[in-house]
């Protein structure tokens, strides 16, 4: 059943959603959470489509954000979905004009009563916006999707500086398999684990957090190449008896290999993100394990950039700034310092990020991204720039990073 | 699993992503060409690698008397999967599977054939790297098990090592009466402790008979009116729709107070009864299961407290079906029962006066598993007799299937201007509060043998106690000599079950 409502407020969607589950014949509701997915125009078929799928497999009331253009008079349409081939309630609510930066207005009477309150942000709408964050604040957890953003890991980074409790990743989430597999290994091959390569294609967030996730939990540096892909195609951790190594080089089945043991195969596929979603919602309380792991990412972050900053004040004493990179990374570290002060009231990151083309060089980068930075300023956001700084910066592993920096630099 | 000398770097106890994963290791399956390996096994650990809970280089081998290469067996394991796995098909799934997969044909007294099995699983520690570790699936007729564990004790494959582990499944029944379970267990246990016995009874795998547990002890709501103050009585059912179907030689004799009531609905009792465990360690849950049913009775007058019935041909559910005597291979003086209804008393100061009714039975009008509690009525009901007419007892109904959930029924207003009370349900489903569809019991249960995971199989101590119960019921049928109370097929069991519980003042719960 689909009700249709144009230019309404929460209590009729309210009474409309309470009278199409009595004609569906359920009055009692086993829903067990809320479920805001915020989308806009563009991405609201996709959206849609990843609601009716969440909703197939989690019986939820699903409130499907779109928020529209910012310049009409205030409006808001609603259509409430039951029974369309979901076991929960999905509504459909498109916000236009002045209403758009007051979506939490709409949403706080349509909230379930006393059960968990769940966002999340399929595409690319960026959790900065005025409107996603007063939805965050009325949510005991939140998903976003590091990969969908343009810049996954300056986007890694933001959250990571602002993480609060509840807070995840589906990059993140994409780990788990793997996870599992590294830590089975171990359980089979307890061996010290001396030098560790994660391998996966560029702009890859999953591989940044499982490099910093392994690095927090074995305490030695990993490090990382790229490849080919699809996601993360092998990682390896070296011991004294050879190296454990898993391989999926198609995204499907991986070798699994041990030292001293044959090689075996191991079914390792891609999961949808419908499988992604299940498992977030599995779990309501905060992942502390997440929460290390993007201390360590930060870590990582950090520490290739103490690195390159003593190489670059070497090189400004000694004046020979001869690469072009270098003379870059120069100005930008020395942009971030200058910055470092205001960033707080600064602007919307990400949504900033997400307009700007994708970086052709390092030396753009500082200007580039301080043009919409500019542009947006005032709008709001808790942002510091000095978190997109720092993963644009970020370098796999001190000792042989260097090179790998600056193509990861660049993208 | 191997010994870890020093914790796994990689594993957090916080980490709650990570499922645990069972170590290398090969299941070996006697009985391949069973139906429940075809349907419910092969399909179980499918499922279990296409969740990832397999590990990698794990093995299986059929054993059975058939002259198949190892390739049929794959077929039928491929074809089983196929049409009764619970997740979808995934090529790379199967190609991890069936790289593990191996066949040794043979009879089950034959030394050489388990040579060759010993030769199988040899290779395959090496192969596949499942480092000694093996599990023994009895799939076969109880009468075959003492041949088979004496073949794997004498060509060395039940031993355990520190640094791997042989175990044994076995499936009920745990013999049929109190002396061949101890027979059986004295097979078993020459050759495995019991430690490395599991006793699978499905229906503790099941999501629902575990969330009795955190029903009971996870909820302050619950435990203050679980003992006798509130509760009267409660009903323990488990009812099928299906005849015996193809299982007459297995079913006769037998009986369905052997079949069910010994081992699901005794269990499903102690879980219900039994005290709060100190913790949900397999030794303190066993403690606890062990203590109730130690206190667990059957009824003084075994002539008023217990029924018995056989269905008749009739029409049940839209289909006219024969009746008990009219099925293949039963005898025409068979004494056996397909409906067994019993009251359990429990000695303790908990449930003390509450009698426990557990009935089961075959050709019921639905297939249908709950336990249900009955409370008392209110002492003191400010309403005329008439406003509360419509007003029968508060009832927790646990249902184990199918639509696993929970019901709380309670009198309400019905609207109008009188007062009139009439009873109402609460529900909660569990496939509409939850996000995964449930794992089989099998997943379950298979998964915890590999990982060596014992709280949810009874140990022989429960099986005996439980033939302690049933014992002198069974003893006083076969007395009689006459054959069970009939009931039509499609029906609620035989009147003589009613007068049973109308005795004591109650009627049957319609599940």
């Amino acid at each position: 059943m689909i009700i249709t409502l144009s230019d309404t407020n929460s209590a009729t969607i309210s009474s409309a959603l309470l009278s199409a589950r009595r004609s569906a014949g359920s009055p009692a509701s086993g829903m067990v959470l809320t479920l805001i997915i915020v989308s806009d125009e563009d991405e609201y078929p996709a959206a849609l489509d990843a609601a009716m799928a969440a909703g197939r497999e989690h019986p939820s009331r699903i409130l499907l954000v779109v928020t529209g253009d910012g310049r009409h008079s205030a409006s808001l349409d609603a259509e409430v979905r039951i029974g369309e081939g979901t076991s929960g309630e999905v509504v459909v609510v498109r916000m236009r004009g002045p209403l758009t930066d007051h979506p939490a207005s709409v949403i706080r009477p349509l909230l379930l009563p006393d059960s968990p309150v769940v966002v999340w942000w399929p595409g690319s709408v960026a959790t900065t916006k005025i409107a996603s964050t007063s939805l965050a604040e009325l949510s005991n957890r939140r998903i976003t999707d590091a990969s969908a953003s343009r810049q996954p890991r300056r986007e890694l980074a933001r959250r990571a500086e602002h993480l609060t409790p509840g807070d995840s990743d589906l990059a993140w989430t994409r780990l788990t398999p793997w996870r599992t597999l590294l830590a089975a290994a171990l359980d089979q091959f307890p061996a010290h684990v001396t030098a560790a390569t994660v391998e996966a294609e560029r702009r890859n967030p999953s591989a940044d957090l499982l490099a910093a996730w392994m690095e927090d939990r074995l305490r030695i540096p990993v490090r990382q190449t790229t490849s080919s892909g699809p996601g993360i195609t092998a990682v390896r951790m070296t011991t004294a008896a050879g190296d454990i190594a898993i391989t999926r080089p198609d995204g499907l089945l991986a070798s699994y290999a041990v030292p001293g043991q044959p090689n075996r195969l191991v079914a390792l596929k891609r999961r949808t993100t419908a499988d992604l979603i299940a498992e977030e919602l599995r779990r309501m309380d905060h992942d502390v394990v997440y929460e290390a792991t993007l201390k360590a990412f930060l870590r990582r972050t950090a520490d290739s950039r103490s690195a390159n900053g003593s190489r670059r004040n070497a090189a400004r004493s000694t004046v020979a700034a001869s690469a072009d990179g270098e003379v870059a990374e120069q100005t930008t570290a020395k942009r971030t310092a200058a910055r470092k002060a205001p960033a707080k009231k600064t602007a919307a990151k990400k949504t900033a990020a997400k307009k700007t083309p994708a970086k052709q060089a390092t030396t753009n980068k500082a200007t580039t991204r301080k043009a919409p930075a500019r542009k947006t300023a005032g709008t709001q956001t808790p942002a510091k720039k000095t978190a997109a700084k720092k993963t644009a910066k970020k370098t796999p592993k001190p000792p042989t990073g260097r090179k790998s920096a600056a193509t990861k630099a660049v993208r | 699993m191997s010994q870890t000398t020093r914790p796994n770097p990689l594993r957090d106890p916080m980490d709650r992503r990570l499922p645990r994963i069972a170590g290398p290791c090969a299941l070996v399956m006697f009985g391949v060409t069973g139906d429940l390996a075809t349907k419910k096994l092969m399909p179980a650990i499918y499922d279990l690698a296409n969740r990832g809970l397999l590990p990698p280089g794990f093995a299986l081998v059929g054993f059975a008397r058939r002259d198949w290469a190892t390739e049929d067996f794959a077929e039928v394991v491929h074809n089983a999967v196929k049409a009764h796995a619970r997740t979808p098909f995934r090529e790379e799934v199967w190609k991890q599977l069936s790289e593990g997969i191996r066949f040794v044909a043979g009879e089950l007294d034959d030394d050489a054939a388990f040579d060759r099995l010993n030769q199988t699983i040899q290779e395959l520690d090496e192969a596949r790297g499942t480092g000694g570790n093996h599990a023994f699936y009895l799939s076969i007729p109880p009468g075959l098990f003492p041949t088979v564990i004496g073949q794997l004790r004498s060509h060395g494959m039940s031993e355990s090592t520190t640094s791997s582990w042989s175990r044994v499944v076995i499936e009920k029944p745990f013999g049929h009466d109190l002396k061949s379970a101890q027979e059986l267990n004295d097979v078993v246990s020459v050759a495995f402790p019991s430690s490395s016995v599991f006793r699978i009874d499905h229906y503790l795998g099941k999501e629902t008979v575990q969330n009795l547990l955190a029903l009971r002890f996870a909820n302050q709501l619950f435990e203050p009116v679980w003992n006798n103050n509130y509760v009267d009585h409660v009903q323990i059912t488990m009812a099928e729709d299906i005849g015996i179907g193809g299982r007459a030689g297995y079913f006769d004799g037998i009986g369905a107070a052997r079949d069910v009531i010994q081992n699901h609905l005794l269990q499903l009792l102690a879980l219900t009864a039994m005290e709060e465990p100190t913790s949900f360690e397999a030794r303190q849950l066993r403690a606890e299961k062990q203590k109730v049913l130690a206190a667990a009775r059957p009824p003084k007058r075994l002539d008023l407290h217990t029924a018995r019935g056989r269905y008749v041909a009739a029409w049940a559910g839209g289909e006219k079906v024969g009746g008990y005597l009219d099925e293949p291979r039963i005898p025409p003086d068979s004494t056996t029962e397909t409906y067994a209804a019993i009251r359990v008393d429990i000695d303790n100061r908990r449930w003390a006066g509450v009698p426990f009714y557990l009935r089961t039975g075959k050709r019921m009008p639905r297939r249908v598993t709950e336990i249900a509690l009955g409370f008392k009525q209110a002492p003191h009901l400010p309403f005329s007799k008439t406003d509360t007419a419509e007003l029968g007892y508060n009832a927790l109904v646990l249902r184990i299937q199918p639509d696993e959930g929970v019901t709380l029924r309670f009198g309400a207003k019905v609207p109008g201007t009188q007062m009139e009370i009439r009873e109402v349900n609460m529900d909660f489903a569990y496939g509409g509060s939850f996000t995964e569809s449930s794992p089989e019991a099998y997943e379950r249960l298979i998964l915890d043998v590999l990982l060596g995971d014992p709280p949810l199989f009874p140990q022989h101590e429960e099986v005996e106690l439980s033939w302690q119960i049933l014992d002198p019921i069974l003893d006083y049928w076969a007395s009689l000599g006459t054959p069970p109370d009939d009931y039509e097929a499609g029906t609620w069991g035989p009147a003589s079950a009613d007068e049973m519980l109308a005795r004591d003042g109650f009627a049957w719960r319609r599940p």
